[in-house]
């Protein structure tokens, strides 16, 4: 299905019109998300701290799916050797990045209302900073090695070695008794959440999704021009 | 009706927020401008070649 997007120029073509289309989409969306939030009357439980989960939460799924994005992209590099593959992963790192320390940062300010500390080495938010360490291994990697391909490869073992911390992330709170609450929305009992926080939450969700998808999108295609770039430097140096 | 005033949860609610707001102008502003430089050198670039 996405096999026309191998090809970078076909890749430029579609993410020309794509990337500032998905950046309108998770305009508005933020927009509509963030007055329905605003609109909703305070937990009878958390109170006004409950603004915080409509930020909070999309940037740890996120966090988590850039993370599974990258590792993706960085096996079609590895194995199949697919030229926009790496190019993509390496775009997405430090996404993951920004988006991981922003569901660590607004954690901790919803839990230290909540729970009464900034923070707890439990295992949720434990697995979460090695996610982050990951992300920040990932990008000093490349920055470390001079050699592209060489680059490229390290790179690629080490995003497909961090794939293991995914699961103890999303299940840590089923598998150990921790602090940071379960699964709400998706609760084996049914969704946790009461029904007037459901849209904004999911709206808020999709929006962060689609501001990934433009940021991604743009940053591949900065990727795309710098090795455009440095292919016409060795040229012009022969 | 909108909840603005987040009353004692103020100083937690308010920064989360703000840093949210700094996070995504840093991700945006530095992918475009990182697309820009690249676009702008590879057109240099070629510029250069073709005279």
């Amino acid at each position: 299905m996405f096999t026309f997007l191998y090809n970078p120029d076909r890749f430029m073509a579609f993410s020309r019109w794509a990337a500032p289309l998905f950046g309108a989409i998770a305009a508005v969306l933020a927009a509509i998300g963030l007055w329905l939030d605003f609109a909703a009357p305070p937990d009878y439980q958390q109170g006004y701290t409950i603004h915080v989960m409509f930020i909070h939460v999309p940037a740890s799924m996120l966090s988590l799916f850039v993370y599974a994005c990258l590792a993706v992209a960085s096996f079609l590099g590895l194995v199949f050797r697919q030229p926009l593959a790496d190019a993509a992963a390496r775009a997405a790192a430090p996404l993951g990045a920004g988006l991981t320390l922003l569901a660590l940062v607004t954690g901790s300010l919803w839990g230290k209302p909540m729970w009464g500390t900034w923070w707890v080495w439990d295992a949720r938010l434990t697995s979460e900073l090695v996610l982050l360490l990951f992300y920040l291994g990932y990008m000093a990697l490349r920055a470390a090695i001079d050699d592209e391909a060489r680059a490229a490869r390290a790179c690629a073992i080490l995003a497909l070695v961090g794939v293991v911390n995914l699961p103890i992330v999303v299940f840590s709170v089923d598998w150990w008794n921790t602090l940071h609450q379960g699964s709400t929305l998706f609760a084996p009992g049914g969704s946790g959440l009461a029904p007037v926080y459901v849209p904004p939450f999911l709206i808020m969700i999709v929006a962060y999704l689609g501001a990934f998808g433009s940021l991604w999108l743009v940053r591949i295609r900065a990727e795309v021009w710098r090795r455009r770039a440095n292919v016409l430097a060795i040229r012009a140096a022969r | 009706m909108l909840y603005l005033d987040a009353g004692k949860y103020t100083p937690y609610v308010w920064p989360a927020y703000a840093i949210t707001v700094l996070v995504f102008v840093w991700l945006i502003g530095d992918s475009l401008m990182r697309a820009r430089r690249w676009r702008r050198d590879v057109e240099k670039r070629e510029q250069d070649a073709a005279e």
